[in-house]
């Protein structure tokens, strides 16, 4: 039932005064229903000039081919790769926030899951950009397929490429089923909200979702066992996609802690890339009352967690390297943090291991400005790690007379600079045409954990005075709160 | 005979609308539908509503996904053309691990939902079949078949007398068709 009661010492998941269900759908469809501000239009002006840069880059690379990226003999696999693993992860949060936060049954999802879930599929799409971007001749991509061929030869099941081909598209068709699943209701409210041709554009999208008891209830299980299967699936995506090194015999990659800490590694980017988008959306797209300082400092602290899971692995890693007394695997750690790339490594150190350790500290974990400044520096951060585990134990490999340097090209700038306008057009194009907050679920806070809700517990009066201070105290915390109304009771 | 086809009560509270279809019940009312903008937890056992059987049809659609991929890995691998390399078994199961997963994970997820489409006739351009244009924005909306049911005049008080905001008599089924 709707209507029981959440204890009081839990802090509210949407706050304002007088929240009905009409305003939740007309606050959120505000963007959708309305042409967009001058914020948006610079936004995707921005967005559109990365990406067609994109668009130039790429196209280059298709028709000279990858000898117009910076890779030599030695290193063979550089700012591309480096590319493909930094977008893999940052794709990460959407289905994590949705699924396993589904399954622990934390309500704080509902208002952030959307648009994580939208993030995790551009970031996909961006990732995958990458993959058919490095073969060299993309239009042989269905070589990846196990279809028989003219040499009857097979695919090489044995190859941990091979699994990446089998995880990432599995994930990424995985993610969009359950993100366009759980838009449909929200498509429906649109669509009954619309008229003329949008109401027919819409009519089509939404499969003619009615909001009957059983659609609901079979929505719900399919959503519960989505968020089940979702669960191992984003758990091994990043494990599959630390195969790639860790299966290999560099020194460097040749490590078994690779699954974990990768997987740490994906959480950490992704929700850092889930705040720099949200603290911006929740601005520009007024949605203060949904996405509260709860929903930022729980990211924070999730933040907090991943990163030092992060920094741990690379103390790990480094006396392990030690440990083993091989003395290749010695030089790679030691020529990492003082070798010719020893920028990159401490780059990576600071902005992952050491800045978000600041968010110890309550005050700095509810700044926003700080917060969003933060997750810039842990995504620079998380770029450089997949750069240094990449370029630094290739570049000087067992035979010294082959040791060089890379540098990048305009192409390999081109590409990836081009790939962050690219996901955020989609993500702009997004918010303008779906709802970027789902609101059946926000829906089912109102009468339990809004901030209306806890009012009216507190004016009745049978809470636990203990309690009830301690639920005003944390309100302190709360940009969207009006805490005049409580200081009179 | 009046032309009316279908009794609305429209709600603005889901407990209310509980409440209502608790009334309707006590009067022996018949309850053809409840659309709501959310899922209401507890509604399918007061309207009797079977437990959804969608689990069992993914946890068959995973089974047939595992088989497929692991039948097709051994097929390639290790009977139609097993490659030596460096003497190692050709049916080396641990490598058929993460293909075996991520393709019980696919047949699952895919297999489900299109079963939930295909069962709920959700479907791209399918005519919404809608009786209350407010039941996705904010109204939780009880639906009765007006046909052979007691004077609709007292199942109109039964429902305000529940809290419906309205009480529509809707002389069509669905309004989304015009």
């Amino acid at each position: 039932m709707a209507s029981h009661s959440e204890s009081i010492i839990r802090e509210p998941l949407i706050t304002g005064k007088n929240i009905t269900y009409a305003q939740i759908t007309n606050e959120v469809l505000l963007p959708v229903e309305n042409k967009p501000n001058l914020a948006w239009w610079i936004g995707f002006a921005l967005a559109s000039a990365g990406a067609a840069l994109w668009v130039f880059s790429i196209s280059w690379t298709f028709w000279f081919g990858v000898g117009e990226w910076g890779l030599n003999k030695t290193v063979g696999w550089a700012w591309d790769i480096t590319g493909f693993v930094w977008w893999v992860g940052i794709g990460h949060a959407g289905t994590l926030i949705s699924a396993v936060l589904l399954l622990f049954r934390q309500n704080w999802r509902n208002s952030i899951n959307r648009s994580a879930e939208a993030m995790t599929i551009f970031a996909v799409i961006c990732a995958a950009t990458y993959i058919f971007g490095h073969m060299g001749r993309p239009w042989l991509a269905y070589w990846t397929l196990p279809l028989p061929n003219q040499y009857v030869l097979w695919v090489n099941w044995n190859s941990a490429l091979m699994m990446d081909v089998f995880a990432i598209s599995t994930y990424f068709s995985v993610s969009l089923v359950f993100w366009y699943t759980g838009l449909l209701p929200d498509i429906a409210s649109i669509r009954d909200r619309a008229v003329g041709l949008r109401r027919r554009i819409y009519s089509v999208l939404s499969f003619g979702w009615t909001g009957s008891v059983k659609t609901w209830q079979r929505f719900e299980t399919v959503s519960l066992i989505l968020a089940g299967i979702s669960t191992p699936l984003v758990l091994s995506v990043h494990t599959i996609v630390s195969f790639d090194f860790a299966t290999s015999l560099e020194p460097g990659w040749h490590t078994t802690i690779f699954p974990p800490y990768f997987v740490a590694g994906a959480i950490f980017s992704g929700f850092a890339m889930v705040q720099t988008l949200l603290l911006i959306a929740r601005k520009v797209l007024g949605l203060e009352n949904y996405i509260t300082m709860f929903h930022i400092e729980s990211m924070n602290k999730i933040i907090l967690l991943t990163g030092s899971i992060v920094g741990v692995a690379y103390i790990t890693e480094f006396f392990i390297a030690w440990y083993s007394g091989v003395e290749y695997e010695q030089y790679a750690f030691i020529n990492r943090a003082t070798g010719p790339y020893w920028w990159a490594y401490w780059s990576m150190m600071t902005c992952n291991v050491i800045t978000p350790q600041l968010f110890w500290s309550k005050k700095i974990r509810t700044n926003i400005p700080f917060s969003w400044v933060l997750s810039i520096i842990v995504n620079i951060g998380m770029w450089f790690e997949r750069f240094v585990i990449i370029v630094t134990s290739l570049h000087r490999d067992f035979l010294p007379s082959s040791w060089v340097m890379f540098y990048p090209t305009w192409t390999d700038v081109g590409i990836f600079v081009g790939s962050i306008g690219l996901f955020f057009v989609m993500f702009l194009l997004f918010i303008r045409v779906l709802p970027s907050v789902a609101m059946a679920e926000v829906k089912l806070l109102v009468k339990t954990s809004s901030e209306q809700a806890k009012k009216k517990l507190l004016d009745e009066g049978h809470v636990d005075p203990e309690q009830a201070k301690e639920y005003i105290k944390s309100l302190e915390k709360y940009d969207s709160v009006d805490l005049t109304q409580y200081q009179k009771a | 005979m009046s032309s009316t086809k279908f009794i609305l009560g429209c709600f603005d509270d889901p407990d209310q609308m509980m409440d209502g279809i608790g009334k309707l019940q006590k009067n022996s009312i018949p309850i053809y539908d409840v659309y709501s903008p959310m899922p209401i937890h507890g509604i399918e056992a007061k309207l009797g509503v079977k437990e959804s059987r969608l689990g069992y049809a993914a946890f068959c659609f995973g089974c047939l996904g595992a088989t497929v991929i692991f039948s097709i890995v051994y097929y390639t691998l290790v009977h139609d053309w097993p490659m030596n390399i460096g003497g190692k078994p050709h049916f080396a199961m641990p490598n058929f691990v993460p293909f075996t997963f991520e393709w019980t994970i696919l047949f699952t997820a895919f297999g489900m939902v299109l079963t939930f489409f295909f069962a709920t006739h959700l479907a791209p351009g399918r005519a919404p079949r809608v009786m209350d244009l407010r039941a996705t924005d904010d109204r939780f909306v009880i639906a009765i078949d007006a046909k052979g049911n007691v004077p609709h005049d007292d199942i109109t008080k039964i429902l305000k007398d529940a809290g419906a905001v309205e009480v529509k008599h809707n002389e069509r089924k669905y309004v989304s068709y015009e």
